[in-house]
């Protein structure tokens, strides 16, 4: 008889509870959002009051006299990033393409390959970057891009380096983030209505003006996605970019230069921060936030307009 | 007529050159891409199978400059520092999965979640080591396993959930309402009959946020940090991890020996992650193959 009671008394109760717990956990991601944003904001505080706003624009970096500036940190972070990306949308646009009406078995095999290419961990592209990429830049590609098609006299491309680098940790960078960027549209292009794409074959288009006047003028938005999420990564990727760019706090010249992003500086000087360092990498890292926060934002915002748009045909 | 024939086909040729140009450049630019991967995997192997034996994998690291030093600790402390965020991490993720495929279809609050959850997987890893530190280094005086394992869980948190929610999703509608209309409560549907029909679905989802996970370094440099000591004050010390091994005998070591103990750190990680994703996908596609 009791446990007859249980039974019929328990379900709802049990069900209110389970639902609490389920509505609670998927809440704690907003409150970790939040949680996040408030922390380093309240971390950084003493940086902020010491340096103003100015700290975004200061070049300075002396542990010794205490003057920190974030410029340098950022230039580079903002340099990396740009370059990846122009590094890297061509391939992963036309490979998406191809990969989309590749023929089965090999498209299959390729796009697995592509996801592999991106399950790698960062700290291993680091490595290689480091003991294979760095000396191959130094002794072959910067004398070859110099000597044989001149293109330091460019400017701000820069004449001799060591290897290490902007141009460096921006090659591993696009490496890294071709095979998301591919696979988000590769999505795309697969969400454009086969009847467009027959219609085009049907008038006679060829496959690439099928793909630039119709595919991408279709899925632009999820196009955009798809580069802001690549963009996302390239900002805030730490370890590969830690190996190759030479950790030196300076503003860069030009892009054989060593130099810094946020995230190096992050985890290079975060051993022996106290004090107000320690507040002026928690600045860097709110600043950080916020950047990977607005593509973030970007990137969803332009993916759900993908989505909306295909909601109405 | 026929002035404008040949005009035309010149306009043709040109297109079609186009294209073909275009399909060349792309298959150009996946031979690139791919012959990266082998490259880089080739490299791993090439320069950590030498220093690969039962005492380098059965020994714990030494100070810098003593010889012979393996990897055990570290790989044991990767180990505990994983599972700890698994453990940490899957159950709300699961539950908020399950809130979001069942409860919140359509509601306000659902969005919210789902774009919070799609932005915090965007989330640069290195700025949550640095919010780990500030939230448990901090307090509790010290780095530690159990940091870096919180770290990798917040990492996890919104990969899995969202996860949850889309293979939730995927189960016919049907089966909630022939559960409900036996009487079943809502919640005992979504875990005895949607969550189990669904179980190849989560359990791939939770494999591959591991996987992910499991290679992640930065969050660690802020959290678990680094030590030669075996992976025993889990709680309260730095604890010994593969990646920040890796990280440290190639970049701050002078000494030839640990560059190659570092490549066979590498080779170990990179195995271990690969293994662990190649197989979730073999066996998810086989599963899926089967029904």
């Amino acid at each position: 008889m009791t446990n007859n009671l249980k039974s019929i008394i328990n379900p709802a109760r049990s069900d209110r509870l389970f639902r609490i717990a389920a509505g609670g956990s998927a809440i704690l991601v907003v409150a970790l959002l939040a949680a996040l944003l408030i922390q380093l904001g309240v971390g950084s505080a003493p940086a902020w009051r010491k340096f103003g706003l100015g700290f975004l624009i200061g070049t300075g970096w002396d542990p010794v006299a205490n003057v920190y500036g974030a410029l340098p940190s950022i230039a580079g972070t903002l340099l990396t990033t740009a370059l990846a990306l122009i590094i890297a949308i061509p391939p992963a646009f036309v490979t998406a393409l191809w990969l989309v009406d590749a023929p089965p078995g090999i498209g299959e095999v390729l796009s697995q390959a592509l996801d592999l290419l991106a399950a790698i961990p960062s700290v291993i592209y680091g490595m290689w970057g480091l003991f294979i990429l760095v000396p191959l830049m130094q002794n072959r590609i910067q004398p070859f891009l110099s000597d044989t098609l001149h293109l330091g006299k460019i400017p701000f491309f820069g004449e001799y380096g060591n290897g290490f680098g902007f141009l460096t940790a921006s090659l591993i960078l696009a490496l890294m983030i071709l095979p998301y960027m591919s696979a988000v549209m590769r999505n795309v292009f697969q969400m454009t209505p086969s009847m467009l794409r027959e219609s085009a074959f049907g008038i006679g288009c060829t496959r690439w003006e099928t793909a630039k006047d119709i595919v991408m003028r279709y899925g632009i938005r999820g196009l955009l996605g798809g580069i802001f999420i690549g963009l996302g990564r390239a900002l805030g990727e730490t370890m590969a970019v830690l190996f190759v760019i030479g950790n030196v706090t300076t503003v860069p010249k030009s892009l054989y230069d060593s130099g810094t992003t946020i995230a190096a500086t992050l985890a290079n000087n975060f051993g022996e921060a106290d004090g107000i360092m320690r507040a002026v990498l928690f600045a860097l890292g709110l600043v950080l936030l916020l950047l990977a926060l607005g593509v973030q934002v970007l990137a969803q915002y332009y993916l759900m307009m993908t989505g909306a748009k295909r909601g109405e045909q | 007529m026929t002035a404008i024939a040949p005009q035309k086909r010149r306009g043709l040729f040109r297109r079609k050159l186009t294209d073909r140009i275009v399909a060349v450049l792309s298959v150009l630019a996946l031979f690139i891409a791919v012959a990266g991967m082998i490259w880089i995997l080739y490299t791993v192997l090439a320069h950590g199978a030498s220093v690969l034996s039962w005492t380098f994998l059965s020994q714990p690291s030494k100070p810098y400059g003593v010889m012979n030093g393996g990897i055990a600790n570290a790989l044991l402390g990767t180990v505990a520092i994983t599972l700890g965020a698994t453990l940490i991490g899957i159950p709300p993720a699961l539950l908020g999965g399950i809130y979001l495929a069942e409860f919140a279809k359509g509601t306000r609050t659902g969005d919210v979640v789902r774009f919070a959850a799609n932005v915090m997987m965007g989330m640069p890893s290195v700025v949550v080591g640095l919010f780990v530190y500030a939230i448990l280094v901090v307090p509790m005086h010290g780095f530690s396993g159990l940091a870096g394992s919180v770290a990798l869980a917040i990492l996890m948190f919104p990969v899995v959930l969202r996860t949850t929610e889309d293979m939730l999703l995927m189960v016919p509608d049907s089966l909630r309402e022939s559960a409900l209309a036996l009487g079943c409560s809502r919640a005992r549907t979504a875990v005895r009959i949607i969550c189990r029909s669904a179980r190849s679905g989560l359990v791939t989802g939770i494999m591959l946020a591991v996987a992910r996970v499991s290679g992640e370094t930065a969050p660690l440099l802020f959290t678990a940090l680094w030590s030669d000591a075996w992976p025993t004050h889990y709680f309260s010390e730095p604890t010994a991890n593969l990646p920040v091994l890796v990280t440290e005998y190639a970049t701050n070591s002078p000494f030839e020996a640990q560059h190659a103990a570092g490549w066979g750190a590498a080779l170990v990680v990179t195995v271990m992650v690969l293994l662990l994703n190649i197989s979730t996908r073999i066996i998810f596609k086989e599963k899926h193959n089967g029904r």
